[in-house]
C-alpha cells in the first residue's frame, strides 16, 4: 500500500484503487503463467475464485471503455469483422479489444488502436465462464469468444422463469451445473477443486452483497443521502469482486460514509432535491454524466434502479445442495415473467419513494426494451406515476441524443412538477 | 404427369396461403380446434397428440403499423408481423399458443402477447450435453402438456404421444427427402414452390401433409432429372419470405439445392429418438441432439462444418445468407461462418430479409451480381 493506508481512505478511492489492482492482478496472473477468465456480469465467480482464477469482465471492461468515449474504435474493428450494429454494444467493443489482443498476441506488435485506447489493458483469457441470466445474448457473445480463441467455455444457464417462483426443477437443473462446471475447472486447472475455499469464497460473497444492499437502502431517506447514479459506478465492484474482500471493504465504507451524511441530515445534492426519480435500465456510460446533469439540474435525484439490485444475491452460503445458489442467480428480475418484473421495479420505486419514471430504451439490449411499454402501463395503473423513455445506448454512442434526452426529462420534470403541486392543493 | 405435379405444387401453395382455412376446415372435420406454434421449436407432437391442429405462427407480411406501439423498430421484422397479427387479432381462432423463448426477443414476446387466446410458455435449456438439461426439459414439456390439455379437454396419453412421435419422424423424414429432390429438380419444383411445400407443413395435420408430399414426390420422379444449366445455392438464416424474394432465385437461375432454413430443413433436421424411455423424455432428447442453429446454444460452433458439409455434398457454388433482419443471435453467428467460409473459399452472400418488404431492387443486385462472378 503506498500513498495513503486502506483504512484511510474514502470509499470513492476504495473503488478506484481496487479497480486498478484487479486488472493488475489479471495482468500478473497472465506474466506467471496463471488462468485467466472472462466472465459475464452476473455468472457466478464462486467457482472460478476458488480455483485463484483471475477474473476479468468484459462488459464492466467495455462500459469503462464507453465512459472514456474509446468505444468507436473498438466498434469499428467488430465492424469489420462482420458483427452487425444490431448486435448488443458491449459484446461488439469486447469482441473488438479481443481481436486487437489476438493481433498483438500473433504479431508481437500492438496495434496502433490498442495503443491509442484509453481501455484498461487486460490480458486474453485462458477460459471463458457465461450465465444467461440477464440476456441470451451473453450466450452468443461467449460462444464466439471460445470459438475465436478455442478455449473452453463454462456455461450456467439459468432458464428463464416463465412463472415465479422459480421451480425445483430449475434450481436442481443450475445447480448440476455449478457441479458440471467443477469438473470442467478440475480439467482445465489440472488440480482438484477446492471445495474449502469455495465454501469461503461463498461466505465472502454474501458479506459483500450484505453491504451492497446495505447502500441500495440508503435510497429510502428523503432527503437521499445516496445519488443513484453512484450505484452505477460503484457497480464495478459488485460485478468484479463480489467473490473478494475487496467489494466488502469498499461497500462498507461506503454505506458507512452514507450513514454518516444522513445522520448529519445532508442530502447527495448540494442544492434541495426537488423530486426523485427512478431509472430503469442500463446508464449510458459514454454520456453518463449529460444524463445525471440533466436531472439534477432540475432538481430530480435518482433513488431507484433495479439494474443495480441485479446483484443482490443473497444466498445460503451454508446450504451445499447449492439449491439457494442457484436460486439466486436466475431470479433476476428481468429473468422472470413480466408480472415479477413489474413487482420488483415497483418495489424498488417504493423504496426510493420516486415520483417518477425514465425508461431507457436501449439499441443494444433487446430483452431490457421490448417489455418497457407494458412495464411502464403496468406499473403506471399500479402507482399513477408518470414516466418518459428516451433513446440510448449503453455504450454506442451514436444511439443516444443529448437533446431528446433532455426533451424527455424535462417533461418528466413537469409532470411530477405538476403531481407535487396538485397533492399540495 | 407434369399435370399432376403443377397440380399438385398448386395445391400446397393454396394452402400455405391458407392458413384460416385450414383452421376452419379441420374444425368442421373434427370439431377440434387449433394451437399456435411460435418459433422456433416446439414439442409440437403433444398438440398433434390431442387432435388439435398445431399451426406455425411465421409472420407474414403486411405493413406493419399497430406493432409500432408495442415494439421499437429494431425488433426482428417476423416479430413485428407477429405483434401486428396479435393486434389485428388474426390468431384469436387459436385455443392458445405455444411459446418457446430461445432468444431474447422471444422470451419478451412471450410476456406480451396481445392475442385472446393463453400463451403457454415453456423454456429450453441451454447447457444442452448434460442429462440434466433433457430432465429439466422433460419436466418442462409435464407442465405444458398440463395446460394444453386444460385448454384443449384432451388427455394426452403415452399411446397417443408415441402415435404422434411416429408420424412425425415418419413426416420429417420425408421432407429430408424432399429437399434433396428438390435439389435433384430445380426447373421442376421453383424456389418458391420448395418453399410451399415447406410451409404447408406448418397447416397441415403432419400425416397428410406427409401423404401429399408422397405423392408429389412420385409425379416428380415420373421424369427424369435434367442437367441445371444455374448455379446452386445453400441458403441459411431463418426463413426466405416473401415469394417476392424467393422468386429472384428462380429469375436468376440459382437453385437452392440445400436450405438451412429455420423455418424449412431446421424443423426436420432431428428426429425423436426410437428407445424404451417415456415418450416426454425422448422428445426432450431432440433438442439435446439439434445442431446447426443460433438458438440451441454450441460452444463449438458446428454451424460452420456444417453448412461447409452442406456445400460439398450438394456441390453447390454458394451459400446465401438469408440474414432476418435485426435477429442478434443469427448476427453474432455469421461473423464465425463468413470467417470460415472465406478459409475454406466457399463464396457467401448476405441478404436482408424484410417480410414486410414489397420490393427486392437491393437482393436482385446483390443476387445478380453473385451470379455474374461465381
Ligand atoms: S446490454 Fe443487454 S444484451 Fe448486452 S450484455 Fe447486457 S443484458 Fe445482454
Ligand atoms: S430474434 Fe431471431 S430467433 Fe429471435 S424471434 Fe427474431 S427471428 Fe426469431
Amino acid at each position: 500500500m503506498s500513498v495513503k493506508q486502506l483504512s484511510q481512505m474514502s470509499a470513492k478511492e476504495l473503488l478506484a484503487y481496487y479497480q486498478a489492482k484487479l486488472d493488475e492482478e489479471a495482468r500478473q496472473a497472465k506474466a506467471n503463467g496463471k488462468l485467466v477468465c472472462w466472465s459475464a456480469s452476473v455468472a457466478p465467480p464462486e467457482l472460478c475464485v476458488a480455483m485463484d482464477i483471475a477474473m476479468v469482465y468484459p462488459e464492466t471492461h467495455a462500459a469503462g471503455i464507453g465512459a472514456r468515449k474509446g468505444a468507436l474504435d473498438m466498434l469499428e474493428v467488430a465492424d469489420r469483422l462482420g458483427y452487425n450494429v444490431d448486435c448488443c454494444s458491449y459484446g461488439r467493443v469486447n469482441i473488438g479489444y479481443m481481436e486487437l489482443l489476438k493481433e498483438e498476441a500473433m504479431t508481437g506488435k500492438t496495434p496502433e488502436v490498442l495503443a491509442n485506447s484509453p481501455a484498461a489493458r487486460v490480458p486474453l483469457p485462458d477460459l471463458v465462464i457465461t450465465c444467461n441470466n440477464i440476456c441470451n445474448t451473453l450466450l452468443k457473445w461467449y460462444e464466439n469468444l471460445a470459438a475465436e480463441l478455442d478455449i473452453p467455455c463454462i456455461i450456467i444457464d439459468v432458464p428463464f422463469n416463465h412463472t415465479m417462483p422459480v421451480s425445483e426443477e430449475s434450481k436442481a437443473y443450475i445447480a448440476d451445473q455449478f457441479r458440471n462446471a467443477i469438473s470442467q475447472l478440475e480439467v482445465i486447472c489440472g488440480r482438484p477443486f477446492d471445495y474449502e475455499k469455495f465454501h469461503a469464497v461463498r461466505q465472502q460473497t454474501q458479506r459483500s452483497i450484505a453491504q451492497w444492499n446495505r447502500i441500495a437502502t440508503m435510497s429510502q431517506y428523503k432527503p437521499s443521502p445516496l445519488n443513484g447514479f453512484d450505484l452505477f459506478n460503484y457497480m464495478a465492484l459488485v460485478v468484479c469482486a463480489r467473490s473478494r474482500d475487496y467489494a466488502e471493504i469498499t461497500f462498507r465504507k461506503f454505506a458507512d460514509e452514507l450513514e454518516e451524511k444522513y445522520k448529519k441530515g445532508e442530502s447527495a445534492f448540494k442544492g434541495a432535491e426537488k423530486n426523485r426519480v427512478a431509472w430503469e435500465g442500463i446508464a449510458v456510460w459514454p454520456y453518463l454524466g449529460h444524463t445525471f446533469k440533466t436531472l439534477k439540474n432540475q432538481g430530480s435525484i435518482m433513488t431507484g434502479s433495479a439494474y443495480p439490485n441485479i446483484w443482490d444475491l443473497t444466498y445460503d452460503a451454508e446450504d451445499e445442495t447449492l439449491h439457494s445458489m442457484a436460486e439466486a442467480y436466475t431470479r433476476t428480475y428481468i429473468n422472470t415473467c413480466l408480472d415479477n418484473k413489474v413487482k420488483v421495479l415497483r418495489g424498488i420505486m417504493d423504496r426510493g419513494k420516486c415520483d417518477g419514471v425514465v425508461y431507457h430504451l436501449n439499441r443494444s439490449c433487446k430483452l431490457m426494451s421490448f417489455l418497457n411499454v407494458e412495464t411502464a402501463e403496468l406499473i403506471q395503473q399500479a402507482n399513477g406515476l408518470p414516466y418518459v423513455s428516451f433513446d440510448g445506448d449503453q455504450t454506442d454512442p451514436r444511439n443516444f441524443a443529448p437533446a431528446q434526452y433532455d426533451t424527455r426529462v424535462e417533461a418528466l420534470g413537469e409532470m411530477m412538477d405538476q403531481a407535487a403541486q396538485t397533492a399540495g392543493e | 404427369m407434369e399435370q399432376n405435379v403443377k397440380t399438385l405444387l398448386e395445391q400446397f401453395r393454396t394452402i400455405a396461403a391458407n392458413p384460416k382455412k385450414a383452421v376452419e376446415d379441420h374444425k368442421a372435420e373434427t370439431g377440434k380446434g387449433a394451437i399456435g406454434m411460435m418459433p422456433v421449436y416446439a414439442p409440437e407432437e403433444m398438440v398433434h397428440a390431442t387432435g388439435f391442429l398445431p399451426v406455425g405462427l411465421w409472420g407474414g407480411n403486411r405493413p406493419v403499423s399497430k406493432a409500432r406501439t408495442y415494439l421499437p423498430p429494431f425488433a426482428c421484422s417476423i416479430m413485428q408481423q407477429v405483434m401486428e397479427l396479435e393486434c389485428d387479432g388474426a390468431y384469436d381462432i387459436l385455443d392458445a399458443v405455444v411459446f418457446s423463448v430461445p432468444c431474447d426477443t422471444l422470451k419478451c414476446m412471450s410476456q406480451k402477447w396481445k392475442g385472446s387466446a393463453p400463451a403457454l410458455v415453456f423454456t429450453h435449456p441451454q447447457n444442452r450435453g448434460l442429462e440434466a438439461a433433457n430432465r429439466f426439459l422433460e419436466h418442462e414439456y409435464a407442465v405444458l402438456q398440463e395446460k394444453l390439455e386444460e385448454v384443449t379437454g384432451v388427455k394426452v396419453t403415452n399411446v397417443a404421444l408415441e402415435q404422434s412421435i411416429q408420424v412425425y419422424n415418419e413426416n420429417r423424414a420425408v421432407m429430408r427427402e424432399f429437399a434433396k429432390l428438390a435439389a435433384e429438380y430445380p426447373q421442376v419444383i421453383s424456389a418458391v414452390d420448395r418453399h410451399a411445400v415447406f410451409k404447408a407443413r406448418m397447416f397441415m395435420e403432419k400425416s397428410r401433409h406427409t401423404a401429399l408430399v408422397r405423392e408429389l414426390m412420385e409425379a416428380v420422379r415420373a421424369s427424369d432429372p435434367q442437367p441445371w444449366m444455374g448455379k446452386k445455392v445453400v441458403v441459411t438464416g431463418i426463413l426466405v419470405e416473401p415469394d417476392g424474394l424467393l422468386s429472384l432465385f428462380d429469375e436468376l437461375g440459382l437453385a437452392i439445392v440445400a436450405d438451412d432454413l429455420a423455418q424449412e430443413s431446421r424443423q426436420v433436421r432431428v428426429d425423436v429418438p426410437e428407445g424404451d424411455e417415456a415418450p416426454l423424455y425422448r422428445l426432450a432428447r431432440v433438442w439435446q441432439n439439434m445442431y446447426g442453429c443460433p438458438l440451441a446454444t454450441d460452444t463449438k460452433k458446428a454451424r460452420g462444418p456444417m453448412l461447409q458439409d452442406m456445400v460439398r455434398k450438394t456441390g453447390a457454388d454458394a451459400v446465401v445468407v438469408a440474414m432476418m433482419k435485426f435477429c442478434d443471435p443469427e448476427e453474432w453467428d455469421y461473423p464465425i461462418y463468413h470467417r470460415q467460409f472465406g478459409e475454406w473459399g466457399i463464396r457467401d452472400l448476405m441478404i436482408e430479409v424484410d417480410q414486410e418488404a414489397v420490393s427486392f431492387e437491393q437482393a436482385r443486385t446483390r443476387l445478380q451480381s453473385l451470379v455474374e462472378t461465381l
